[in-house]
C-alpha cells in the first residue's frame, strides 16, 4: 500500500533522509521508531506530499507521488505532529470543512462528519469551538480529520505525545481499530506504543532504517545478551561466586539475601546455554534452583542497543 | 470546488471574530463622517468649476482609498502568517489541493470580506443622487479601480504574510511597502524629472488616480493586474519555499 525506494531528502547540505526503502502491506500497522531529529518527520512529511523527495519515490496505493500528487494525498489522511488545528471553527464545522476539500460528495457529507464524530467520541463537543478542547480532544479532532474521508492509508506523526495517560489508551485503541480496513504508518519515540499497536516496527536513525521487524521478532533477533533471574538455596558466597565463573556469564546483579537464598539477575551473551550451564552446575553442587527466568527485553533496551550497535558497525 | 470550500471556511474564520464587524464600522465611521465634511467644504467654497466631479475624485482618491490602504494589512496579515504559526498550513499542504488553489482561495477570500467595505461605501454617491441625480457612468470606473487597487494591496499582504509567521510583521510590513507605493511620487521637486516620471509609472497613487477622475484608462487597469500578478506569483515562490527549506 505504501512503497518506498531509496527515499532521500536534502536540505541544502544536511542529509535528513539517507536513502530509506521500504514497503508497508494493506492492512498493516506499521511503526515507525526513532530518537528526535532521527528523520521520522521528513520521512512522513514526504509520503503526504508535504514537500517532494530530493530522490527516490513513493507510490501510495499504486499512485506515484510524483505522477498524480493530488490522487496519492486523496488516498492518505494525516495528523501532522503537535496539531493544533483552527481554534476559531466548531469541531462539526471543521470537520466539514476537511472532508469537502479532500473530495467527500455534498450528499455523503453530513454523513461522514457525524460518523467520525461517533467514532472519535467527540459527540459532545461537536458545536464547540476548536480553541475550547483539551488536548486530548484536539488529538481526536485531529485524527477524524484524517479519517472523514476514509483514506487507504493513515499516516499518524506522534499520535499519542502530551496526552494524560487515559487519553493515551484511548487514542491506541482507536488506532488499533482502525488498523485492517486502512494501513497505518505511526512514528513515536515511546516504545511501548509499539510492542501495543503495531503489527510490524522500523527503526530509524541518522536518516536510515537500521533494523525492520515485527516487535516480537525483533526483541527475538536482538536477545543476544538477555537477562535471567535466578534464586538459589545455598550457601551465599559460594552460589555467587560458582554463577560468576560460568562461561557465558557477562555480569551479575545481587537483588537480595535472605537466609541462603540468593536472588540474582545475571546478564549472559547466550542466555540458553547460560541457564543450560547454570542448571546444572546447581543439581551438581546439591543446592535448590527455586527460579530460572528469562526477563523479557523491553523494547527500550533494544532499542538504546540497535542505535548503539548500528553507530558502532558504522564507526 | 476545493477551493471553494477553503474560501467558505476562510469567511467561516473572519466572521468567527470581532474585526471585520469592528474595522466595518470604523471604516464607514470614519469614511462617513470625512463624506460629510469634505462634501460640506467643495459645496460651502465650491473648488473650480466641476464642484461634484472635483469632491468625488479627492474624497476616493485620498478617504476610500487612503483608508483601504490602511485597512487591508489587517485582513492580509493573518491568511499565511497565522497558518504558519499554528502549523494548520501543513494540514493545507497535505490536503489535495494544489498551491494555487490555497493562495488563490486566500486570495478570493479577503477580497469578497472588502466588498462589504465597498457595498458600505455605495450609501454617499446615493445620498447625493437622492438630492441631486448626476451621470453615475464615472462611479464603474471609480469602483473598478478601487477593486483593482484592494486587489493589488491583498496580493502585496498575501505575499508579506507568506514569509513570516508573525501577524504583527506581516502587517506593519505589508504597510510599510503600500504605503511607499502610494507616496512615493508624492514630493516631485525631490527627485530630477526623469525619476519622477519612472516613479509614477509605479506608484499605485497616479495609477488609482485616473480611475478616481471617473477614466477607465487600459494602461492603469493593466498596471493593476500586472501588480496582483506579481504578488500572487512571489507568493507561490514562497509558499514553494518548504521543498529546499524544509520548514512550514
Amino acid at each position: 500500500m505504501i512503497e518506498v525506494r531509496d527515499l532521500v531528502k536534502e536540505f541544502g547540505s544536511t542529509r535528513a533522509v539517507a536513502g530509506v526503502t521500504f514497503t508497508v502491506r494493506a492492512g498493516e500497522i506499521m511503526g515507525l521508531l526513532g530518537p528526535n531529529g532521527s528523520g521520522k518527520t521528513t520521512i512522513m512529511r514526504v509520503l503526504t506530499g508535504f514537500f517532494p523527495p530530493t530522490s527516490g519515490s513513493v507510490a501510495i496505493g499504486g499512485v506515484a507521488i510524483d505522477d498524480d500528487p493530488l490522487g496519492a494525498r486523496q488516498r492518505i489522511g494525516y495528523l501532522p505532529e503537535n496539531v493544533v488545528l483552527y481554534p476559531e471553527l466548531t469541531v462539526a464545522r471543521f470537520l466539514a470543512f476537511c472532508a469537502e476539500v479532500k473530495g467527500v460528495r455534498k450528499g455523503e457529507l453530513r454523513v461522514r462528519v457525524d460518523e467520525v464524530i461517533e467514532r472519535c467520541g467527540l459527540v459532545e463537543v461537536a458545536g464547540k469551538l476548536i480553541g475550547k478542547l483539551s488536548k486530548g480532544y484536539r488529538q481526536r479532532v485531529g485524527i477524524a480529520q484524517a479519517i472523514v474521508h476514509r483514506p487507504q492509508v493513515l499516516i499518524l506523526d506522534e499520535p499519542t505525545v502530551g496526552l494524560d495517560p487515559r487519553q493515551v489508551i484511548e487514542i491506541r485503541e482507536l488506532v488499533r481499530s482502525l488498523g485492517g480496513a486502512t494501513t497505518v504508518l505511526l512514528s513515536t519515540h515511546i516504545l511501548p506504543e509499539i510492542s501495543m499497536t503495531c503489527n510490524r516496527v522500523m527503526i530509524i536513525d541518522y536518516g536510515r532504517i537500521i533494523a525492520e521487524d515485527t516487535p516480537e521478532g525483533l526483541s527475538r533477533r536482538l536477545r543476544g545478551s538477555d537477562e535471567t533471574r535466578v534464586r538459589v538455596a545455598g550457601p551465599n558466597r559460594e552460589v555467587v561466586e560458582a554463577v560468576r565463573v560460568l562461561p557465558q556469564v557477562e555480569t551479575l546483579r545481587q537483588e537480595s539475601v535472605e537466609a541462603d537464598v540468593v536472588t540474582m539477575v545475571v546478564c549472559a551473551s547466550d542466555g540458553d546455554a547460560m541457564r543450560r550451564s547454570l542448571a546444572a552446575m546447581v543439581v551438581r553442587r546439591g543446592w535448590g534452583l527455586l527460579e530460572l527466568r528469562p526477563l523479557p527485553m523491553s523494547l527500550e533496551d533494544l532499542f538504546v542497543r540497535v542505535v548503539r550497535e548500528e553507530r558502532e558497525v558504522a564507526q | 470546488m476545493r477551493g471553494v470550500a477553503l474560501v467558505r471556511k476562510e469567511l467561516a474564520s473572519y466572521f468567527a471574530g470581532p474585526l471585520v464587524y469592528v474595522v466595518v464600522g470604523a471604516f464607514l465611521g470614519a469614511t462617513g463622517y470625512q463624506f460629510y465634511t469634505t462634501l460640506n467644504s467643495y459645496v460651502v467654497f465650491g473648488f473650480g468649476m466641476n464642484i461634484l466631479e472635483n469632491f468625488w475624485e479627492e474624497f476616493f482618491v485620498n478617504k476610500i482609498g487612503f483608508y483601504l490602504l490602511i485597512v487591508v494589512p489587517l485582513f492580509t496579515m493573518r491568511l499565511l502568517a497565522e497558518e504558519r504559526r499554528l502549523g494548520t498550513i501543513e494540514l493545507l499542504y497535505t490536503f489535495p489541493l494544489r498551491d494555487r488553489e490555497i493562495m488563490l482561495a486566500k486570495f478570493v477570500a479577503c477580497l469578497s470580506v472588502f466588498l462589504i467595505f465597498l457595498a458600505g461605501t455605495l450609501l454617499y454617491p446615493a445620498i447625493v443622487y437622492h438630492i441631486q441625480p448626476f451621470d453615475v457612468r464615472p462611479f464603474i470606473a471609480r469602483y473598478l479601480g478601487t477593486l483593482l487597487f484592494l486587489g493589488g494591496c491583498i496580493a502585496c499582504g498575501l505575499f508579506v504574510s507568506s514569509l513570516t509567521e508573525s501577524q504583527v510583521i506581516a502587517s506593519s510590513s505589508t504597510f510599510i511597502i503600500l504605503l511607499a507605493f502610494w507616496i512615493m511620487t508624492w514630493n516631485e521637486a525631490a527627485v530630477s524629472s526623469s525619476l519622477a516620471t519612472a516613479l509614477s509609472q509605479v506608484s499605485t497613487f497616479d495609477h488609482y488616480h485616473g480611475f478616481a477622475r471617473g477614466v477607465i484608462d487600459l494602461k492603469d487597469v493593466a498596471y493593476f493586474v500586472m501588480f496582483i500578478a506579481l504578488f500572487l506569483f512571489l507568493t507561490l515562490c514562497s509558499m514553494g519555499s518548504r521543498q529546499w527549506r524544509g520548514r512550514r
